[in-house]
């Protein structure tokens, strides 16, 4: 009897530690990946990264300012067009449809939506927006990118609504106001920690994506603001410049990869501590 | 109906504005099948849909194009991937619920979840210039080392180690879809009431057990539920295995060679497609893999929430 | 009283983690063999603290912390060489809710059984019979042995439960509020129950209703703030009780 007790307890401590060591290979992976990207990212980063555009192929020097800046205007135009959507098509389901059948399927849907290939949506832009006019745009990428941000803007938006007690929305109703006031003046007030903290993830997720950039706004090795034309973009670049033969695009990719990693990390942590301190889950 | 045109004014407008906002997701999910289709009717025309899944071939020069090699590839690294991740994560799961001291439980659940939060192109090229020349220097021929005389086994770390490989590209996708599988086991085990574990331990169960014979049944629905998920992503993911997987259009038994995946012949070869049945075989694959993954994505959305169901009783 | 005593808690402090204030202050009071020993007063007094120290459920949770003694069978529980799995598996326990393993009937009355390393079918199936008998459940579920528990209904759930702990054959059984969740014709059936093995079995119940633990207990505890109040035979606890406290509790003045 005492040997069973025995073994059991060391089968237990067995297991246990093995789970132990699965968190520290988590661990070990993150700050590895982490600790490669500020070793390579640092000392290529200056600042004719931000200021200058590319040197021609093979020549070093010059920067990735057509990428940061093509970024800024892809992303910003994603969202303006994914976060409004989002947002409204989040409310209808969890006030107007709340419950209803309608909502239920929009709410799976966007769910599904979330984790579905981003690449996917890179080929249907490029189908409805790339292939008719004949040339990439800026446009298609930031349609992408808002592809992507608007069921994960919607998903958040619901869940965070649907976190504000039904009695609070009833004591307004009780005062005499429209569903319409007591939305923009109680709910929306209420989950406004929520919803933004769930508008600025989605901005940082879309962001670090690449995939759907491929082949909607593509690359541009010059400086544009033309949202019509082919647009740079950071992560495009560093999937181009890693790819490539010359040790300075390497150095260069790394450097986009340091600030977009940094950014992206950044900006997780800051809303999740917020999430964590409004909500104390 | 009536009800609705009672309501006051701004409420019927933003009911309606709101309405369109939610319908765009309907319409964009629906919108993306009609378009893959017409985009991909060219190929299907051509190919139809068995001999496009089972022909190896791929070749732009003669335009003969099947989708069996990038299916395989996609099939083989998510699957390896998964062989790699799921008992890691539960692992994880395992020591963030029961294992860690408590104060320790939240920052290293919020590190794990950062993992999930660094972009795939990152995981990319850290695969290609740090990951993959360790797997070529060390890791492969290692396992060419200990496995390479086994039978069977042995075949599948033939070939000169390059880093570039099915391998590389597996252990990439495990360490990306570990947080998934983690996180949404971790919030499962959560759910397991403290009282039902107290009884286990009641009866002089040791923690191990009660995981084992409790918290694990307890929350399978969750686990499953997150393992899908996190199959449907790794399906669909791209930049962390176009660095390296060496885009080969080949079925190969070892794990040593280059190959491709759907997503990476996609986006390698989308703007080189030079004649519209090439680019519509492009599309072709792309309505597959949205196929695929968004019903595998339906089976986990499917777990999930009869876990909840289950947890709300 | 020529009874013979199985526990005796002895100068027993006990503080909550993080908590210089005891929960459980300086309590001394016995434990009779195969007596039911009733722990009653309001929410909060401690009574469910004292009945999770017996099996030592504290130790699930760091930084809780005992002070004293609880000798079982002149030994004393708390110290840090006990091997808590050996003491569980004398002191067996029931929920205030019951608590099915996401298993079979039958596998969840094996549960303990096969921890200790049981492996024989007919063993395993006579002991489990057994149980479910002491447990008045064999006749409901004898047909559906392989079926899910949380088929069963609440009541027969607890009954399940109680045929678990049974099933392991311990000396001590502890009771914590086990009808609290029940219908009051499932309660009576548990009660029936608890009368019925108390000639085999010391029992210790926690229970927040006093009609229960006069049904049911030989002795009472009353406890109020963490104390123990007044502990006597439970006909003269609810008759005539030597303290004010008690007697206002009982007659039902506060709580």
């Amino acid at each position: 009897m005492m040997d069973l007790a025995k073994r059991r307890k060391i089968k237990g401590s067995i297991a246990l530690g093995l789970s132990t060591l699965a968190a520290v290979s988590g661990l070990f992976w993150l700050t590895f990946i982490i600790f490669d990207v500020l070793r390579h990212g640092l000392p290529a980063l200056n600042l004719e990264l931000f200021l200058e555009d590319p040197a021609p192929p093979g020549i070093p020097g010059g920067g990735l300012r057509n990428a940061f800046v093509g970024q800024l205007l892809i992303t910003g135009v994603a969202t303006l067009i994914g976060v409004p959507l989002g947002v409204l098509g989040g409310t209808f389901i969890a006030e107007y449809a709340r419950g209803t059948k309608l909502a239920k399927v929009i709410s799976i849907l966007s769910d599904i939506m979330v984790s579905v290939p981003s690449i996917v949506v890179g080929t249907f832009i490029y189908a409805i927006m790339v292939k008719p006019v004949g040339h990439f745009s800026g446009w298609a990428g930031a349609m992408a990118l808002a592809f992507i941000m608007i069921p994960v803007v919607l998903r958040t938006t619901e869940d965070m609504l649907k976190l504000v007690p039904w009695t609070l929305r009833e004591a307004a109703f009780a005062l005499g106001a429209s569903y319409f006031r007591v939305i923009k003046d109680i709910t929306y007030r209420a989950a406004a920690t929520g919803i933004l903290t769930g508008v600025i993830l989605a901005i940082a997720r879309v962001a670090g994506e690449t995939a759907p950039l491929l082949f909607t706004s593509f690359n541009n090795s010059y400086f544009t603001l033309d949202m019509s034309e082919p647009m740079a973009s950071l992560t495009v670049t560093i999937f181009n410049y890693a790819m490539g033969p010359y040790e300075d695009w390497h150095e260069k990719a790394w450097a986009a990869a340091f600030v977009i990693t940094v950014g992206i990390l950044f900006i997780t942590l800051l809303t999740r501590s917020i999430i964590h301190w409004r909500y104390k889950d | 109906m009536k009800k609705f045109l009672k309501l006051p004014f701004a409420d019927i407008v933003f009911a309606l504005i709101s309405f369109s906002a939610a319908i765009t997701i309907l319409t964009l999910v629906v919108a993306t099948v009609v378009v893959l289709f017409k985009e991909a009717s060219l190929a299907i025309d051509k190919f139809g849909f068995l001999k496009f899944i089972f022909t190896v071939e791929w070749n732009p020069v003669k335009e003969i194009f099947g989708a069996a090699a990038s299916l395989y590839g996609t099939l083989i690294t998510t699957f390896l991937a998964l062989l790699i991740a799921v008992p890691v994560s539960i692992g994880i799961a395992i020591f963030l619920t029961e294992v860690a001291p408590p104060f320790l439980r939240t920052p290293i659940g919020i590190a794990i979840e950062m993992l999930a939060a660094i972009p795939s192109i990152i995981y990319g090229m850290w695969g290609l210039f740090t990951l993959a020349p360790i797997m070529a220097d060390y890791i492969e021929p290692t396992l060419q080392k200990w496995f390479g005389d086994w039978p069977i086994v042995g075949k599948l770390f033939e070939g000169t180690p390059m880093g570039i490989d099915l391998l590389t590209a597996s252990v990439i996708l495990s360490i990306m879809i570990t947080p998934f599988i983690a996180s949404i086991s971790r919030d499962a085990f959560k759910l397991t009431p403290d009282i039902v574990k107290e009884s286990a331990y009641a009866l002089g169960a040791t923690k191990w057990e009660v995981i084992k014979d409790v918290v694990l049944p307890y929350s399978k629905l969750g686990v499953y539920g997150g393992i899908v998920l996190a199959l449907g992503r790794a399906l669909g993911e791209t930049m962390a295995v176009a660095f390296v997987l060496g885009n080969k259009h080949q079925i190969t038994f070892s794990l040593l060679d280059a190959a491709a995946t759907i997503t990476v012949t996609l986006a390698n070869e989308f703007t080189e497609a030079d004649t519209d049945l090439y680019l519509s075989s492009l599309f072709y694959l792309a309505l597959i893999l949205f196929l695929l993954s968004f019903s595998i994505l339906a089976v986990a959305k499917f777990f999930l929430l009869r876990a909840e169901k289950h947890f709300q009783r | 009283m020529e009874e013979k005593t199985k526990i005796q808690v002895k100068d027993f402090s006990f503080y909550y983690a993080g908590s210089d204030k005891p929960a459980l202050k300086n309590i001394n009071m016995p434990i009779y063999e195969n007596k039911v020993t009733a722990l009653i007063g309001p929410s909060g007094c401690g009574k469910t603290t004292l009945l999770r120290s017996f099996n030592r459920m504290h130790d699930l949770y760091p930084g809780n912390r005992y002070e004293g003694e609880i000798l079982l069978d002149g030994k004393n529980i708390l110290t840090d060489d006990i091997d808590l799995i050996d003491l569980r598996s004398r002191v067996g326990m029931v929920f205030q809710k019951p608590t099915p393993f996401p298993m079979s009937i039958f596998d969840n009355v094996a549960y303990g059984l096969r921890l200790r390393g049981i492996k024989n079918k007919s063993e395993l199936e006579g002991r489990v019979e057994k149980a479910l008998k002491q447990a008045a459940l064999w006749d409901e579920v004898k047909d559906r042995l392989k079926d899910s528990a949380s088929g069963l209904s609440g009541g027969q759930q607890q009954r399940l439960v109680i045929a678990r702990a049974l099933a392991v054959e311990p000396e001590v059984l502890l009771f914590d509020e086990p009808t609290s969740a029940l219908d009051p014709i499932s309660t009576s059936k548990i009660e029936e129950l608890v009368v019925s093995l108390r000639d085999s079995i010391t029992i210790i119940i926690v229970t927040h209703n006093m009609q229960q633990a006069a049904r049911v207990s030989d002795y009472t505890a009353f406890m109020y703030l963490g104390e123990l109040v007044e502990f006597d035979k439970t006909d003269i606890i609810f008759t005539s009780p030597k303290k004010k406290l008690t007697e206002d509790y009982v007659s039902g003045r506060f709580g």
